[in-house]
């Protein structure tokens, strides 16, 4: 065996433990200096990406990779957790990896002038490792532990400029919406356990029955999921949250947030896959409507902040809507397999594809503000003006995220959203005028930013800021060309890792099979 | 070579399409247009000179500061005829914790209902 084969074989477990152990081994690093604790992270993040994209090569050729923590004997029941990896875990954590490489580059300046910093790092590393467990454990109750593991990493990184009081009040909001979320899932794990004596995803997917108590758990599941992941009417947390918490780690919030609701498809599409065809119409609608309100009210609140960071915190809301959209339609029409074939599939590649441009246009963004507070100590868009003269990197790279997030050609967003619109507007043609809608004002909305905070006279007050320093701007600069790269390039995008993880959703079987080979349910 | 070919794939969407060369092509011939449509400006404008001041119908120009349109004046006659609307989702945001549980109680109730009913 050679050495990479060794480590695409333990790679599952390695992308958990090394930002785990990292995370323990930070403190004392820091002890040595700032510097080489600096480089000691951006290399545990660095080692992690690379075990994250060799992994997610080989999934998506086809194979499902499982990893056995414990007993290898089948026969022995309950002495063992499985983390399995299929093309949709793989997509998540390649997301989850970018969004954690350009955050810890981007908060060697950023943050430097902070004091804690050793505990800094610490959380983002604990909070990577809970966000990796989610995206790859096989195991529901596991899933719950790397939940709380990420909620309370991210409570106390929220909270981390604890000399602004605001901050500690959005990580208090934070921590009991996580804390009730994560009770609702586990006792819907609870109710699951007590039926059917297991606790492992591709097991409970080939027995569930959808019986009363199932319908209950699935209930909670969604809800508790949705709220994590900011759908409206539960989304309040999020623009708290995401506004106070520093640009830094926002970006690994947004991470964090996606790996939710890769929770709520899992739990849809593998846990209930084999019973869902029984009110995927239902459930689908739902998650379509909940997506429609999510655009909405996230855009139409964004137009009125005055806040730069809340205004894209609300923006962020409204993205998660058109992801909800795409996956809910093609949930709505799982049950009808010829819709399904013609309008599904091409609604939830939009819906995939567009989870991997939202959290980019929207960590992009949130860097460009923590770029101008870092230069200017402003938040407010009302005492913003003419820094376009003072920051031209900064400019170029807000202009990339706002017309990434608004859809416009040739950034990524462009290509994901036509494929919401179009697939929509087949199932029916209001979901995608609302869609439409939602895209303009978000451009309308960035427009106002750009007006407000880039352009006009130079103001005084202002004459002695400058650009923000390089490793600011390399970062936002990574983020920019990989939204301009998937623009321009959005079929080898599409056809190499989104495809794979839509027919990871879709074909559920393939997940449970990996796992008991005599299942023969499925498509 | 072949990467560079699959590169340029045209992105099918079913009835739309996206291909880098045809945006290219377009946004030169966009280019193109905006140029010969500059020729026809006016050939007197001097940088530097009386002609860039603003002209604000005979009144003197304010301070730099005053002058520049703030963040939450931009789109005001939007909001404001909307203002219900906004009022009402302002309402809805209360910042209040106990709220943002109400939320999630109301949407478990939705939820169990229809799926309930199944």
């Amino acid at each position: 065996m050679s050495f990479i084969d060794f480590l695409l074989q333990h790679s599952p477990a390695l992308i958990v433990a090394i930002p785990l152990l990292g995370a323990f081994l930070t403190p004392l690093i820091s002890k040595i200096n700032n510097r080489v604790r600096n480089v000691f992270v951006i290399l545990i993040i660095l080692i992690t990406t690379i075990l994250v994209m060799l992994l997610a090569s080989d999934v998506f050729s086809g194979n499902i990779h499982t990893y056995v923590f414990g007993s290898q004997d089948l026969t022995v029941p309950l002495v063992r957790i499985l983390f399995e990896v299929d093309a949709m875990s793989a997509f998540m954590a390649i997301i989850g990896s970018i969004l954690l490489l350009v955050s810890v580059i981007y908060s060697w300046s950023f943050i430097d002038e902070n004091s804690g910093l050793d505990k800094y790092y610490t959380l983002v590393l604990l909070l990577a490792a809970g966000m990796f467990g989610m995206m790859l454990t096989g195991d529901m109750f596991n899933f719950f532990v790397f939940l709380e593991i990420t909620s309370i990493a991210s409570c106390a990184l929220i909270a981390f400029w604890t000399n602004k009081g605001k901050a500690v009040e959005a990580a208090f909001k934070y921590i009991v919406i996580s804390s009730l979320a994560a009770l609702f899932i586990l006792f819907s794990i609870a109710l699951l356990y007590g039926q059917y004596n297991a606790l492992n995803i591709a097991v409970l997917g080939s027995v569930i029955q959808f019986s009363y108590l199932d319908k209950i758990a699935l209930v909670l599941l969604i809800a508790a999921l949705a709220m994590k992941a900011g759908i409206v009417p539960m989304h309040m947390w999020l623009p708290d949250a995401y506004g106070r918490a520093p640009a830094s780690v926002t970006i690994i919030l947004i991470g964090a947030t996606q790996a939710s609701l890769y929770g709520v498809f899992r739990v849809c599409f593998t846990l209930y896959g084999n019973t869902i065809n029984l009110s995927s119409a239902s459930i689908g609608w739902i998650i379509v409507l909940l997506g429609l309100i999510t655009m909405l009210i996230g855009v139409a609140m964004a137009l009125i902040q005055s806040d730069f960071k809340r205004l894209i915190a609300f923006s962020a809301v409204a993205e998660i809507g058109f992801i909800f959209l795409g996956i809910g339609t093609g949930l709505t029409l799982f049950a009808n397999n010829q819709m399904f074939g013609l309008i599904g599939t091409t609604a939830m590649s939009g819906g995939i594809f567009h989870i991997i441009n939202d959290s980019l246009d929207v960590g992009l963004l949130f860097l460009v503000a923590g770029a101008v507070y870092y230069a200017t100590k402003e938040t407010s868009l009302d005492k913003m003006g003419g820094l376009a003269r003072h920051m031209k990197y900064t400019t170029i790279f807000f202009i990339i995220g706002l017309l990434a997030i608004s859809g416009i050609p040739p950034m990524n967003g462009f290509a994901s959203k036509l494929l919401i619109y179009e697939s929509t507007f087949q199932l029916n043609p209001i979901l995608s005028i609302v869609a439409i809608l939602s895209s303009i004002m978000l451009l309308a909305v960035f427009v106002k930013v750009f007006h407000s905070a880039f352009l006009g006279p130079a103001l005084p007050k202002f004459n002695g800021v400058k650009e923000v320093p390089k490793t600011m701007l390399f970062a936002m600069g990574i983020i920019a060309s990989i939204i301009i790269i998937f623009g321009l390039f959005p079929d080898l995008v599409i056809n190499n890792i989104v495809d794979p993880a839509v027919n990871a959703l879709i074909n559920y079987s393939d997940y449970i099979r990996e796992v008991i080979p005599t299942f023969t349910g499925g498509f | 070579m072949a990467i560079f070919e699959s590169l340029l794939n045209t992105f099918e969407t079913g009835s739309g399409f996206w291909n880098p060369i045809v945006w290219l092509v377009t946004i030169l011939i966009i280019f193109l247009i905006i140029y010969i449509l500059r020729g026809f400006g006016n050939k007197n404008y001097k940088i530097n000179t009386e002609q860039v001041k603003p002209f604000l119908s005979g009144n003197p120009e304010y301070d730099k500061e005053k002058m520049h349109i703030k963040g939450s004046n931009i789109y005001w006659g939007f909001t404001e005829s909307l203002k219900w609307i906004f009022d009402n989702l302002n309402k809805m945001h209360t910042g209040n914790t106990s709220d943002y549980i109400l939320w999630f109680v109301v949407i478990i109730s939705i939820l169990f209902l229809v799926v309930g009913l199944i």
